[in-house]
C-alpha cells in the first residue's frame, strides 16, 4: 500500500515514499531526560516522532494511545524509566502491563501490535533513545501507513468505525 | 467546537525562540511563527512572534507586554526543554499578573533543532509541537503551588571531605545535621592520603581539625558505622531509616584510651584503611585521629564472636565500656533536605592483567603508595619494596590505569596526573630514585597545578609519553634481571622502549561506589551509564538533582580533586541553607484529586499508589487522595474506570488535546479527514 503523493507547500516531507507520523509518550524523569540528553549531545534521529511529556509512564491512559492512532498517528512510542528505576517506585510496571494489554487490543482491532513500542530509557541513555527511535521509524516505514480512514469522531461513537475499511 | 461552547475562547500568545542559531539554524522560525498566527487562530492564537532569545529580559518583556496589551490568557513558548527554562517563563507570566501555570513551554531545541538535520522536516515538526502546545494550554487551569514546611535538619550521607564541609557549613549556620558514615570514622579517602597536591601540605594536618570540629559541633549528630536503609517522604519532610551497626562499645563509657586494641590478640590485615599493607586488631579505630574516638569490634574476626571465648578487651577495659550483647539499631530521623557525598571506589588494578598487579610483588596501586609514603602508615613513611626493607633505585609511575581506556572506563579520573606528579616528587625527595612517568597526556588545569608540573620536571623526573603495554619480570638481558620491565611505546620518539625499574606505581582511576546504583534507587535519583550521579544541569546546577531536596557533592557526581569536592560540599550546603531559611517550600501542584460524586469505591486506585496516598472512607465508600503524600505520578488517574480522578497539570483534556494538536498538520494532509480537532 502506498501513500498518496501530495504537493502541498507544507508537505515536503511527504515527497519521500512514506514518512510515518508518530506520537511518543515520555515520563518526566527518565525518558524525557533521555530525549533532552540526546539533544544536548546533538545526537541525530529521525524527525517523525512528536513527544508528549507525562509525569510517569504510569500516567499513560490506554485512551491516549488509541486516540493517537485514531487521530492519524502511524505508530505510538511509550517510554519510561527502566524497571526498578521508576521515580515513583513501581509505576512503570503498570505501564508495562497496560502496554501488553494495548498490544492485544490493537491486534483485535486489526492494527499491527508492532505499531506500539515500549522503550525503557534512563536519563543517561540519550543514545539509546535516539537509536531506538530511528529504528522504530524504519520498522513503521516497512509496515506502511496506518490507513485509519474514518470520521474524526470515531472515538466518540465506536460503533461507527467501518471495520471493513481497516487495512493494515 | 464543543470546547468553545463550554467556555469562552482563550487568547493565546505563541513565542518562538531562535536561541541564537541553536533553533533558528535548523528550524525556519519566521515561517513557524507566521504559520501559528495564520493557522492556529481558530484555536485561539491571537499573536505569534519569534525572537532571538526568548529567555533574555527583553524576550520576557515582550511576552509580558503582550499579556497586558493583547489581554492574553494563555502563553505558549517554543524554545528549549522545560527542564531548563519552564520556571523562567512561568515567572515572566507571573510578573504580568498571569497565573504561571497558564504558560506552556514546548521544546523545539532538544527535541527538534538539535537532533534533526533536515530543515524542512524540523520546521514541520516545530509546527506540530507548537500546535500541540496550543491545544494543550487551552485546558490549563490557574494553579497555586503547594506550600509545605521545611524540616530544618539535613541528612548528609558520607563523611569524606565533601560531606564534612557541607556538615560544617550547615551546622555553623545554626541548623541540625545528621552525618551518616558507613565506616567507623569519618574522614573518607582523604584521611588515607599522605600529602596533598600542589601545596604538599599533609593531608591529615588539614583534615583532622575539620573532623574534630564535626565531632564537637553541637548541631551535628554523627552516625558512624551506619547506613541509610530507606527514605520516605519528599522535599521538606523526609523520614530516613538508618541502620546503626553494633559497635559492641558503650560509647557513653568509652574514653578512647586504646587499651582494648593493645590487648586484643587478634591481628587482621587492614585491607581498607591501610590498603592491605598493614594490620589492625579485631577491636580497632581505623586510624589514630579517628572521629569519633570510639573503637568498633569487628564481629567477623573477633575471637569471641568466632570461638565464643577470649573477651580480653572486656577484661582490661578500665571503664567497662565493652558490651558484646549490643545489637544493631534502627533509627528514623526526620530531615528536610539530603546531601549525598558517598565518594568513590578505587579502580581494581587486577582488572588490567598485563600490568601484573597482584601477580608481580613490586607493582603497587596509588592507594598503597599513599600508605607507604604516609609517616603514620605501615612503614612509617619509608618508601620500600614489598619485602619491607629495600629502597627502590628506580620507580615507574603509570598514568591512566582504568581511565581513558575503552576497555575499562572512558572518562578521565581527573586526579591521577597531579597525584602521579606528587608521587614523583615524594619518591625523589625520600629515596633519590630515578622516576619515570608514563603518561598519555598531562592534565594540570587548576590553580598552581601546572607550576607544580614544571617543578617536577625541573626536579629531574623523566616523562615518557605513551600507554604502557605491559609490565613484566621476564628479563631479556642481564641488565633487566630481577627488575620489573615496563614495555612502552614512546610516541614522541616513535620507538618501543623497555625500561627496567624496581617498583611500579599504578595510578588507578576513580570509579563510582560499587553500590551507587542501589543508593541512587534508595534516594530516587539517576545514575549516568558509568554510575556517577546525574546533576540537575551539568553546568548551571551541578549540586542539585532532579529530585527536589536531594543534593550531591564531591565524587558521587564525577571524579574530582579535594578543592572541587570542598567547593561542591559548600555549594550544596548553601543551596540547602537558602531553602531552610525560607521555612517553607513551594511544590509543583501536580497532584491527583478524586471527585467523590463519580467515585464508585472500587478501590482499584488504592493498591496502585506506591505512596499510600489514597485513603478509603469505609463509611461513604469513596477514596480520597492525601495531597501531602501524593507525588503526582498520575497512575491512579489513568487507572480509574469511572474517570473520577483528575490529574492536575496533566489532565485527560490536556493530554488528549495535545495529541490532537500534534496531529493537526497530519490531519490537514489526509484529505479523508476534515481538518478540525476531533473532540472526545
Amino acid at each position: 500500500m502506498t501513500d498518496t503523493p501530495e504537493t502541498k507547500p507544507l508537505d515536503s516531507t511527504r515527497d519521500k515514499p512514506f514518512e510515518p507520523v508518530m506520537i511518543g509518550f515520555t515520563c518526566n524523569w527518565c525518558s524525557y531526560r533521555a530525549a533532552d540528553m540526546a539533544g544536548i549531545s546533538r545526537m541525530k534521529y529521525a524527525p517523525n516522532v512528536r513527544l508528549i511529556r507525562l509525569m510517569c509512564s504510569g500516567r499513560l491512559d490506554p485512551t491516549f494511545v488509541f486516540k493517537a492512532f485514531a487521530g492519524g498517528a502511524d505508530a505510538v512510542l511509550v517510554s519510561g524509566c527502566h524497571p526498578g528505576d521508576c521515580h515513583y517506585a513501581t509505576q512503570n510496571y503498570k505501564a508495562m502491563r497496560r502496554f501488553h494489554l494495548m498490544q492485544r487490543v490493537l491486534a483485535q482491532m486489526g492494527i499491527e501490535p508492532a505499531r506500539l513500542k515500549l522503550l525503557w530509557a534512563s536519563a543517561a541513555e540519550g543514545q539509546i533513545f535516539a537509536n531506538e527511535i530511528t529504528k522504530f521509524v524504519e520498522e513503521v516505514r516497512a509496515l506502511g501507513p496506518l490507513n485509519w480512514n474514518t470520521k474524526p469522531n470515531a472515538v466518540e461513537v465506536p460503533a461507527e468505525i467501518p471495520v471493513e475499511e481497516v487495512q493494515a | 467546537m464543543s470546547a468553545e461552547e463550554k467556555k469562552p475562547k482563550e487568547r493565546v500568545g505563541v513565542y518562538v525562540c531562535h536561541c541564537g542559531t541553536n533553533i533558528a539554524g535548523v528550524v525556519n522560525v519566521g515561517e513557524v511563527s507566521k504559520w501559528a498566527s495564520d493557522n492556529l487562530s481558530d484555536e485561539g492564537v491571537v499573536v505569534a512572534r519569534d525572537y532571538k532569545f526568548m529567555c533574555s529580559s527583553l524576550g520576557q518583556e515582550l511576552i509580558q507586554k503582550d499579556i497586558k496589551e493583547q489581554k492574553l490568557t494563555r502563553v505558549v513558548v517554543a524554545a528549549c526543554s522545560p527542564h531548563l527554562h519552564e520556571k523562567t517563563f512561568r515567572n515572566a507570566c507571573k510578573g504580568a499578573d498571569l497565573n504561571p501555570y497558564l504558560c506552556e513551554l514546548v521544546s523545539i531545541r532538544e527535541q527538534d533543532s538539535w537532533v534533526h538535520t533536515d530543515k524542512i522536516a524540523a520546521t514541520e515538526k516545530a509546527k506540530a509541537i507548537i500546535s500541540g502546545g496550543v491545544a494543550r494550554v487551552i485546558h490549563h487551569e490557574p494553579l497555586e503551588p503547594l506550600h509545605v514546611p521545611i524540616h530544618p535538619a539535613t541528612l548528609i550521607v558520607g563523611g569524606g571531605i565533601a560531606g564534612i564541609q557541607a556538615a560544617l557549613e550547615i551546622a555553623d549556620a545554626g541548623f541540625p545535621v545528621y552525618l551518616v558514615e558507613r565506616e567507623p570514622s569519618i574522614g573518607g579517602h582523604m584521611a588515607q592520603f599522605d600529602k596533598t597536591f600542589p601545596t604538599l601540605d599533609c593531608s591529615a594536618c588539614i583534615l583532622t581539625p575539620k573532623m574534630v570540629d564535626v565531632g564537637n559541633h553541637k548541631n551535628i549528630t554523627m552516625l558512624t558505622y551506619s547506613e541509610v536503609q530507606k527514605v520516605d517522604g519528599y522535599v521538606g519532610n523526609f523520614a530516613v531509616t538508618i541502620k546503626k551497626r553494633a559497635r559492641y562499645i558503650k560509647t557513653e563509657d568509652c574514653t578512647g584510651c586504646g587499651i582494648c586494641w593493645e590487648k586484643c590478640p587478634k591481628k587482621v590485615i587492614d585491607d581498607h584503611f591501610e590498603a592491605g599493607l598493614g594490620y589492625r586488631k579485631a577491636v580497632y579505630t581505623p586510624f589514630p585521629q579517628a572521629v569519633p574516638k570510639y573503637p568498633v569490634i569487628d564481629d567477623i574476626n573477633c575471637t569471641y564472636f568466632v570461638k565464643g571465648t577470649c573477651k580480653a578487651c572486656e577484661k582490661f577495659c578500665p571503664t567497662n565500656a565493652i558490651d558484646f550483647n549490643q545489637k544493631d539499631e534502627i533509627l528514623t530521623v526526620e530531615v528536610g533536605n539530603i546531601i549525598l557525598a558517598t565518594g568513590w571506589d578505587l579502580f581494581d588494578a587486577r582488572r588490567v592483567p598485563n600490568y601484573g598487579y597482584g601477580r608481580l610483588a613490586n607493582v603497587f596501586t596509588n592507594m598503597e603508595f599513599e600508605r607507604l609514603s604516609n609517616s603514620a602508615g605501615p612503614t612509617g613513611g619509608n618508601i620500600v619494596l614489598r619485602d619491607g626493607k629495600t629502597t627502590p633505585k628506580s620507580v615507574g609511575i603509570v598514568h591512566c590505569v582504568g581511565s581513558r581506556d575503552k576497555n575499562y572506563n572512558n572518562y578521565c579520573s581527573a586526579i591521577c596526573c597531579m597525584q602521579s606528579l606528587k608521587f614523583a616528587h615524594l619518591v625523589h625527595e625520600k629515596t633519590g630514585a630515578t622516576v619515570y612517568n608514563f603518561y598519555i597526556d598531562i592534565r594540570t588545569p587548576a590553580k598552581a597545578y601546572d607550576e607544580f608540573y614544571q617543578r617536577i620536571i625541573e626536579e629531574g623526573t623523566l616523562f615518557v609519553r605513551g600507554k604502557v603495554a605491559e609490565i613484566t619480570d621476564a628479563a631479556r638481558n642481564p641488565g633487566e634481571e630481577g627488575k620489573l620491565i615496563v614495555q612502552v611505546e614512546d610516541t614522541l620518539v616513535g620507538k618501543q622502549r623497555r625500561i627496567p625499574v624496581d617498583m611500579v606505581i599504578l595510578s588507578a582511576g576513580l570509579e563510582p561506589r560499587y553500590d551507587s546504583k542501589a543508593l541512587a534507587k534508595t534516594f530516587g535519583i539517576s545514575c549516568s551509564a558509568d554510575g556517577w550521579f546525574i546533576e540537575r544541569h551539568p553546568k548551571l546546577d551541578p549540586v542539585a538533582t532532579m529530585t527536589e531536596g536531594v543534593y550531591i557533592a564531591g565524587c558521587v557526581q564525577g571524579p574530582k580533586d579535594i578543592p572541587a569536592s570542598v567547593v561542591q560540599g559548600a555549594a550544596a550546603a548553601a543551596r540547602i541553607l537558602g531553602k531552610i531559611q525560607q521555612k517553607e517550600i513551594a511544590l509543583e501542584p501536580v497532584r491527583a484529586t478524586i471527585n467523590e460524586e463519580q467515585c464508585s469505591g472500587c478501590r482499584i486506585c488504592n493498591t496502585l499508589c506506591p505512596f499510600n496516598a489514597i485513603l478509603f472512607h469505609e463509611d461513604r465508600m469513596v477514596s480520597e487522595v492525601n495531597p501531602a503524600l501524593c507525588q503526582g505520578c498520575g497512575t491512579c488517574v489513568a487507572a480509574c474506570p469511572a474517570g473520577a480522578i483528575a490529574g492536575t497539570g496533566f489532565s485527560n483534556e490536556q493530554i488528549l488535546s495535545q495529541i490532537d494538536g500534534l496531529l493537526l498538520l497530519n490531519l490537514n494532509k489526509k484529505e479523508a479527514v476534515p481538518a478540525v480537532l476531533p473532540q472526545v
